[in-house]
C-alpha cells in the first residue's frame, strides 16, 4: 500500500463546473468530508461559457409564471421522453436554487423594483431566465467557487481521473488518475463518487464546447458498469459562429433572439415563418437548427455557409448593455459590429441530453455509490433541452447529488482497498503511448473521429449513414493503440488528448448505436429515413450498458405518469 | 470559397525554466486566425507534447494567458492580423509565476490568496432588493475571468516579487466587489490595508491596460478602495489638508 500518493474522503466529486461545485457544497454541508477534482483550474470549467441565463419561475417579470408552466414547457421541449419526475422536481426547486445563489453573492441584473430580472428565451412561455448580461455562467461559477472555498472543501486542480475504482460487489470505492503538472499518479479512496464531468462536444468538429468536454464521465461510468440513457439525443444549437475558421462553432447566445434578433436568409426572408410561424425565432433549438440547415442546403445561405442573425434594429446602447459579450465577440473575432451589421450563424454541437442514468431523487446511478449530476447525467431534458434549463439543472440536481452521496456515505463503513498490482497495471496503461514507435498522432485520430461524427451522426441522421459511421469507427478503434506521444509526462497536451480520445471513441460508438436504434424523428434526433414521430417510441428510453466488453442497447418504458400530472400537460 | 493563406513564423518557448529556449515553427495561416489556433495547429503537426493550458477558446475562462511579443494577453483573443506583419510571433509563458513547462505556469499562489478573504456576508433580514444602478459597478468587477494577466503585469509582483505582502490587482478587484455590494455587512478595511497591501499599488494603470475584460481596475476598484481606506484611517489629516488647501483652491 501507499506506493502511490493516496487520499481518503467520504465523497469525491469529479468536475468543478456548476454541478460539481454545487454537489460538493451540499455534500460538505451534510457532514461528509468532500473533495473536488477537476482537470481544469478552479473557476474555468465549461460552465463559465454559459451566457443567456438560468431558468426559474420566480415570476418577477410575469407573475403568471409558476412551476406548472415551467414543467409543461420542459416536457414539451423534450417531446415527452423526459423523466417527468425530474422535470417536476426541477420546476419546483429551481426558484429556491437561484435565490440561494443570490444569498451566496451572485449579482443578477435587476427589475425596476430591485428584484432578479428575467428574460424571454426559446421554448419558455414566460420570461423566465435570470441572467447577468450574457455572462450568467461565469457568475454561477464564481459564486459557487467562493462558496466551496468558504465551506472548506479540498480541491485538486488539473488532475485527470482515468478510472473509477470498484470493489468485488461492483460498488464504487474511489478513483484513479494523475496530476497534469507532473504526470504523477494519484489514488483517491472514497465511499461515494459523484460524476459531474459535463458534456462531450469535442466528439464533433463544429462545437460550442470547451476542450474539457470529452465524454470522460459518461465513459468512466459506462466502464464501471453504469447504465447510460438517451445517448442519441445530442443538441445542435442553431446559432454558432461560422467565420472565422478558428472560432467556427463558437456560440452566439440564444439571448440575441430573446432580445428580438431576427433570422434571415440571403434573400432577406425571415424564413422561420415557413418552419414555425407561431414562435418564429423563439422556436425550440432543434426546429431552428434544422430550419437553418435546410435553408443552407437549398442555396439560401450566407457568404460563409450560415444564415443571418440581425439585432441592428435595436438601439446600439441597448445591444451593448444586454449583449455585451456578443458585441465584443463579433468585434474581436470577426470584425463585425452587431449594432450595425448582421451576424452570420449556423448550427453547432452544443449539449448532450443523454448521460448517466440516475435516480430522480438522489441522483444515484445503477452502480452503488456512484452518483451523477449536470450535463453528464440524463433524464431531465428528454429529447431536447430548453435554453436556461441546464444551469438550473446543475444547481437543483447538483445539490441533490451531494446530499444523496453524503447520505449514502454515512452508511458505508470503509471503502474497499484496491490491490497495488491492479493500480500498477492501470498506471502502466497510461504510459504506453510513450513507448510505442511513431505512427498515429492523438490530433490525427481525433480529427478523423470528429469528421466521422460530423458526416454520419450529425444534425440529420440516416440508418445507412449511421451504419457506415459505425464501420468507420471500428477501423478508427484499431488505430488508437498505434498512437505515439512525444516527450514526457509533464503537462503534455498530446498525452491528455490521447487519454480523453479513448472516452470519446467509446461514447461516439454508443451515440451512433443509440441513434440507429431509435427509428423515428423526435426533437434532437432527426432521422431522414424515419421523418415522423412514432408514438410507440414516445414511451421508451434507450438504455446502454457494457456487456462482454461491448455496448448493449435496449429500450425501456418510461416511468408511468399519474393522471394529475398528465392533466398538467394538457393534450400532447 | 478558398481562404487566403500565408506563411507565418512563431517562436515558442519550449522546455522548463531551468532548461528551455525559444524554438521556431512555420505554418500556413488563414484570415481571422488567433494565436491559440496557431498553437493548436503547431501542436497537431509538430509538437504533440506541447505544454499549453486552454479550455473554452472564447475568452471566457481565462486559461490561455501568455506573453505574446512580450505583452501579457489571452492567446484565444489575439488575432494574428493585429500583430506586426512579416515578423515572427513570440509566444512565452507568464513571467511572474513559476514555470511548469512550455507555456504553462503555476498560478496556484492566486488561489491561496483568494482563500484568505472574508467571503460575501449578507446583512441579516435583508429583503434582497437592489437597484440596477447600485450593482452596475460590482457587475463590472465580477466580469473578471481570473486570467491573472493583471497579476502578471503588475510591477509590485513582477519586478519586486512582493507576493507575500500584496494580493495584486485581481484580488483588489474582488475586494472592491465585496466592499461595494449593497447588501454586504462585513468589514474588510483592516484586511485591505494590512494583509492585502493596497498601499503597495502606486496607480500605474498597467493592470487595467492588459485586462481582457476591460475592467477599469485602477479607476473603478483600486482608487475607490484607497479612498475608503484614507477616509477610515487618515481622515483627521485629510480633513486638515482639505481645510487648508481645499478652501484656498476654491478661492482661486
Ligand atoms: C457557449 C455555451 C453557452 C451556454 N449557455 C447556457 C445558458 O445560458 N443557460 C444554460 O442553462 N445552459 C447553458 N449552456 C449549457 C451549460 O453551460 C452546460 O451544460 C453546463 O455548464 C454543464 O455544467 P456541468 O457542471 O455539468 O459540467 P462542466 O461545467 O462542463 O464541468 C465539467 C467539469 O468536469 C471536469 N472534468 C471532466 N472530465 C474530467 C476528468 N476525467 N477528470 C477530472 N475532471 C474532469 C472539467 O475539468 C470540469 O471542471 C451553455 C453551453 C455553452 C457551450
Ligand atoms: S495600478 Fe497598482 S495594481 Fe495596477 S499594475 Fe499599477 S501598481 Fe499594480
Ligand atoms: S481583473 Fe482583468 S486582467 Fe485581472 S484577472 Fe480579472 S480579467 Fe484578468
Amino acid at each position: 500500500m501507499n506506493k502511490f500518493e493516496t487520499y481518503a474522503y467520504d465523497v469525491l466529486v469529479i468536475g468543478s463546473g456548476g454541478a460539481g461545485l454545487r454537489a460538493a457544497v451540499a455534500s460538505q454541508e451534510s457532514g461528509a468530508r468532500t473533495a473536488v477534482i477537476s482537470k481544469c483550474l478552479l473557476g474555468k470549467a465549461h460552465t463559465v461559457m454559459a451566457e443567456g441565463g438560468i431558468a426559474a419561475s420566480l415570476g418577477h417579470v410575469d407573475e403568471n409564471d409558476g412551476w406548472q408552466p415551467h414543467f409543461k414547457d420542459t416536457m414539451f421541449g423534450g417531446k415527452y421522453v423526459n423523466d417527468w419526475r425530474m422535470a417536476l422536481i426541477h420546476a419546483k426547486e429551481s426558484p429556491e436554487a437561484v435565490r440561494e445563489l443570490e444569498r451566496w453573492g451572485a449579482v443578477f441584473d435587476r427589475t425596476p423594483d430591485g428584484r432578479i430580472l428575467q428574460r424571454a428565451f426559446g421554448g419558455h412561455t414566460h420570461p423566465r431566465l435570470c441572467h447577468v448580461g450574457d455572462r450568467t455562467g461565469l457568475e454561477m461559477i464564481r459564486t459557487l467557487q467562493d462558496r466551496a472555498v468558504a465551506v472548506g472543501i479540498d480541491t485538486f486542480m488539473e488532475c485527470i481521473i482515468t478510472r473509477l475504482l470498484t470493489d468485488r460487489e461492483g460498488a464504487v470505492c474511489g478513483a484513479f488518475g494523475f496530476f497534469k503538472n507532473t504526470g504523477k499518479i494519484v489514488v483517491f479512496r472514497s465511499k461515494a463518487v459523484i460524476i459531474a464531468t459535463g458534456g462531450l462536444g469535442k466528439i464533433w468538429r463544429i462545437t460550442s464546447n470547451s476542450w474539457d468536454c470529452t465524454a470522460d464521465g459518461q465513459a468512466l461510468a459506462y466502464e464501471a458498469g453504469a447504465e447510460l440513457k438517451d445517448m442519441e439525443f445530442v443538441q445542435f444549437h442553431p446559432t454558432g459562429m461560422v467565420w472565422p475558421p478558428g472560432v467556427k462553432g463558437l456560440l452566439v447566445t440564444e439571448a440575441v433572439r430573446g432580445e428580438g434578433g431576427l433570422l434571415k436568409n440571403k434573400l432577406g426572408e425571415r424564413f422561420m415563418k415557413k418552419y414555425d410561424p407561431k414562435r418564429m425565432e423563439l422556436s425550440t433549438r432543434d426546429v431552428v437548427a434544422r430550419a437553418i440547415n435546410q435553408e443552407v442546403k437549398e442555396g439560401r445561405g450566407s457568404e460563409h455557409g450560415g444564415v443571418y442573425l440581425d439585432i441592428s434594429h435595436r438601439s446600439a446602447a441597448y445591444v451593448k448593455r444586454k449583449l455585451p459579450s456578443m458585441y465584443q465577440q463579433f468585434k474581436e473575432f470577426a470584425d463585425v459590429d452587431i449594432t450595425k451589421q448582421p451576424m452570420e450563424v449556423g448550427p453547432t454541437c452544443h449539449y448532450t441530453m443523454g448521460g448517466v442514468r440516475v435516480d430522480h431523487e438522489s441522483q444515484q446511478s445503477s452502480v452503488k455509490g456512484l452518483f451523477a449530476a449536470g450535463e453528464a447525467a440524463a433524464g431531465l431534458h428528454g429529447g431536447n433541452r430548453l435554453g436556461g434549463n441546464s444551469l438550473s439543472d446543475l444547481i437543483v440536481f447538483g445539490k441533490r447529488a451531494g446530499m444523496g452521496a453524503a447520505e449514502y456515505a454515512r452508511k458505508v463503513q470503509s471503502p474497499a482497498i484496491i490491490e497495488d498490482t491492479t493500480l500498477e497495471q492501470y498506471s502502466r496503461e497510461l504510459f504506453l503511448p510513450f513507448e510505442r514507435p511513431g505512427g498515429e498522432t492523438p490530433a490525427g485520430v481525433h480529427h478523423d473521429l470528429q469528421n466521422i461524427m460530423e458526416a454520419h451522426a450529425g444534425i440529420i441522421r440516416q440508418g445507412s449513414e449511421l451504419q457506415e459511421g459505425l464501420e468507420k469507427l471500428k477501423i478508427l478503434k484499431t488505430r488508437y493503440p498505434l498512437i505515439h506521444v512525444d516527450g514526457n509526462t509533464r503537462y503534455n497536451f498530446g498525452w491528455h488528448l490521447y487519454l480523453s480520445l479513448a472516452n470519446m471513441i467509446t461514447v461516439a460508438e454508443i451515440i451512433a448505436k443509440a441513434a440507429l436504434e431509435r427509428k423515428e424523428s423526435r426533437s434532437a434526433q432527426a432521422r431522414a429515413d424515419f421523418p415522423n414521430m412514432d408514438s410507440a417510441w414516445g414511451k421508451k428510453s434507450i438504455i446502454v450498458t457494457k456487456v462482454n466488453g461491448a455496448p448493449e442497447i435496449r429500450a425501456e418504458l418510461l416511468p408511468a405518469m399519474p393522471d394529475e400530472i398528465s392533466k398538467l400537460l394538457g393534450d400532447h | 470559397m478558398a481562404e487566403k493563406t500565408h506563411e507565418a513564423v512563431f517562436l515558442i518557448f519550449r522546455g522548463t525554466p531551468e532548461n528551455g529556449e525559444y524554438k521556431e515553427y512555420r505554418i500556413q495561416v488563414v484570415d481571422g486566425m488567433v494565436v491559440l489556433d496557431a498553437m493548436m495547429e503547431i501542436q497537431a503537426k509538430f509538437v504533440s507534447d506541447l505544454g499549453i493550458r486552454c479550455n473554452c477558446g472564447a475568452g471566457k475562462c481565462g486559461s490561455c494567458s501568455a506573453e505574446i511579443n512580450g505583452v501579457p494577453r489571452l492567446m484565444c483573443k489575439t488575432r494574428l492580423s493585429d500583430l506586426p506583419e512579416g515578423q515572427p510571433v513570440k509566444v512565452g509563458p507568464l513571467k511572474s509565476f513559476p514555470g511548469i513547462k512550455d507555456l504553462v505556469t503555476d498560478v496556484s499562489w492566486n488561489y491561496e490568496v483568494n482563500k484568505t478573504m472574508t467571503p460575501f456576508t449578507p446583512h441579516q433580514d435583508t429583503e434582497w432588493r437592489m437597484q440596477q444602478f447600485e450593482v452596475d459597478r460590482i457587475q463590472e468587477h465580477r466580469k473578471c475571468i481570473e486570467c491573472f494577466l493583471c497579476q502578471d503585469t503588475c510591477h509590485v509582483i513582477r519586478e519586486h516579487d512582493k507576493k507575500k505582502e500584496y494580493c495584486g490587482p485581481r484580488f483588489l478587484v474582488r475586494l472592491a466587489s465585496l466592499a461595494m455590494h449593497p447588501l454586504d455587512a462585513a468589514d474588510r478595511m483592516a484586511f485591505i490595508k494590512e494583509k492585502a497591501g493596497i498601499g503597495l499599488c502606486n496607480v500605474t494603470h498597467c493592470c487595467s491596460d492588459v485586462c481582457p475584460e476591460k475592467i477599469r481596475i485602477t479607476d473603478n476598484a483600486i482608487i475607490p478602495l484607497k479612498e475608503r481606506i484614507a477616509d477610515r484611517y487618515y481622515d483627521p489629516v485629510l480633513t486638515l489638508i482639505r481645510r487648508i488647501f481645499g478652501k484656498r483652491k476654491s478661492n482661486i
